[in-house]
């Protein structure tokens, strides 16, 4: 389990675990769940074009993300939030399936991409993945007041000079950087599962925003070692792992904060 | 004619039972998505979706119709959202979100098996993109059934669930169960997902739910008129985009381009270009 090639996916995976954890704790604040989930899957097509051009798969993944959060954007201006969401990410994802179909030998990559693939890391791909994590926590941290006030309470941040859709852009930027980096291992259907299911957990347990997003990335970083872990010795989708443990942190906090 | 109409298109099975379960899935998930697009359930919409992909698969594996395992995940979601439920919108949100990630955790095990017990590698694909031309003619019945089923609730429970879409208050004091009116919704929800699911794959049936509904409510505010032309637009979709694709196997020889792109491309396209009506701004939705 910790022989040689195992140990780029364990590094991997634990920068990925502190990406979600950190952005999960505002996808929660934020109530961008339905963003969180649509983002992934609207940047998977990505990784089906960056293979039909021959490019790199995170440039491709990025690209993606890049154009759902424009689509979501530009058409949450005239249409209900969701709405706009669900319709960027069909119409991308419709591409997608264009994109698989050019690509005809692709059917165990496509479920990869989709539930992931702990064991395809390999040490060349760790360089890039570090550096946009690396950003990813920084912009966090650098916008971590004014997303909070965005999100906690509009009116103080409006009167606080605070532009809330430039912070909305923002926010779906970081996002989707952390859904690019976090892709191909954990897979486009469950990346927002460990951000949701952590943070969810952590909210429930303290009402302090640091100490919440701290404990997000602690519980979202155990959660990823023991999906690698089980997913190596039952050899069964990281996912389904990340996915029941999702579930569990979210019902065990609530559990938890009602007996608080 | 038949440069539109490449030849057998009328007389190959696979084409007709496509356009009939293709066009009874479109009907329902336009009449339902109307009410999904006014009650702001998109995201519980599509996460039904998502999750029926675990039965999707699991009838793989059991080797049951489909259609049985799709509808039986969406319904199993469905009692689950509720359950759960919360009337805060962030907090349902976040209930819907777990609920999504159980349902796909489930759904990437069970694809799994698919593949190491009963190698069956499209799999994935075919429960997430669909397969239309690939129904069998024995699963017509069911999805009829399905599909009218879901008609005669929807008519039944019309007009209670017009008036708690617009107005809860109003709808509780006239004396309707809103409660057991949202049941209803979310039980046709299922059925509408499920036959979706069946055409154009679970993460793309959001297409057919929401887009026709989305493109009808920008041209016209009001629900019953909305209902006709959504209805219209996802049956246009769907059967111009079966027609496009049986045609696409000569356009570039022994190779299809997949049903699901023509028909999201369409649905994507008919909302883009749709004016936006004169009755939009009396009524806000």
């Amino acid at each position: 389990m910790f022989s040689s090639f195992m140990v780029n996916s364990w590094i991997a995976a634990s920068l990925v675990a502190v990406v979600a954890g950190c952005i999960g704790f505002f996808v929660v604040v934020r109530g961008a769940t339905f963003a969180a989930h649509a983002l992934p899957l609207s940047a998977f097509p990505g990784a089906a074009a960056a293979a039909l051009l021959g490019v790199n798969q995170l440039a491709g993944l990025a690209v993606f993300a890049m154009l759902g959060v424009a689509g979501i954007s530009q058409l949450a201006q005239r249409e209900r939030h969701e709405v706009a969401t669900a319709l960027s990410l069909v119409a991308l994802l419709g591409l997608g399936t264009l994109f698989l179909s050019l690509t005809s030998e692709y059917a165990q990559g496509v479920y990869a991409l989709l539930f992931g693939d702990v064991l395809g890391i390999s040490g060349a791909e760790l360089p890039p993945l570090a550096i946009s994590a690396a950003v990813c926590i920084a912009a966090l941290l650098v916008l971590f007041r004014p997303l909070l006030l965005t999100s906690v309470s509009p009116d103080l941040a409006a009167s606080g000079g605070i532009n809330a859709s430039l912070m909305e852009v923002a926010f779906l930027g970081i996002l989707a950087l952390a859904t690019a980096i976090a892709l191909p291992l954990v897979g486009a259907l469950l990346v927002f599962s460990l951000m949701v299911g952590p943070a969810s957990a952590a909210r429930s347990l303290t009402r302090k925003p640091p100490v919440a997003m701290a404990l997000s990335v602690v519980i979202a970083l155990l959660t990823v070692w023991v999906a690698v872990a089980l997913s190596y010795l039952t050899n069964w989708p990281v996912g389904f792992f990340v996915g029941s443990f999702g579930t569990i942190c979210y019902v065990g906090g609530r559990a938890a904060a009602r007996t608080a | 004619m038949s440069i539109l109409f490449a030849s057998g298109f009328f007389a190959d099975e696979s084409v007709r039972t496509a356009l009939v379960v293709g066009g009874s899935a479109a009907i329902v998930s336009a009449l339902i998505g109307v009410f999904t697009v006014l009650r702001g359930h998109a995201f519980a919409g599509h996460a039904l979706a998502d999750v029926s992909s675990a039965g999707g698969s699991a009838s793989f594996l059991l080797g049951v119709n489909p259609l049985l395992g799709f509808l039986g995940m969406a319904v199993l979601a469905a009692g689950a959202m509720e359950f759960l439920g919360n009337r805060r919108v962030r907090e349902r949100d976040l209930v819907t979100g777990i609920v999504l990630g159980a349902g796909l955790g489930l759904s990437a095990l069970f694809l799994y098996f698919d593949v190491t017990l009963r190698n069956t590698t499209g799999a994935a694909v075919a429960v997430m993109f669909g397969s239309m031309f690939a129904i069998p003619a024995s699963a017509v019945p069911l999805t009829l059934a399905v599909a009218l089923g879901g008609l005669a609730i929807l008519g039944l429970i019309y007009r209670p669930l017009l008036l708690s879409c617009v107005d809860p208050e109003l709808a509780e004091m006239r004396g309707i169960n809103v409660r057991l009116i949202g049941l209803l919704h979310l039980l046709v929800l299922s059925l509408a997902v499920a036959l979706s699911a069946m055409t154009v794959g679970a993460i793309l049936s959001t297409a057919l739910l929401v887009g026709p509904p989305a493109a009808a409510l920008k041209l016209s505010a009001r629900p019953g008129r909305a209902m006709c032309l959504a209805a219209a637009i996802g049956l246009a979709s769907t059967a111009l985009g079966i027609l496009l694709a049986y045609d696409s196997f000569y356009w570039t020889p022994g190779h299809g381009w997949p049903v699901s792109f023509f028909i999201v491309t369409l649905v994507c396209l008919a909302y883009l270009l749709m004016p936006r009506g004169a009755d939009r701004s009396r009524r806000a939705v």
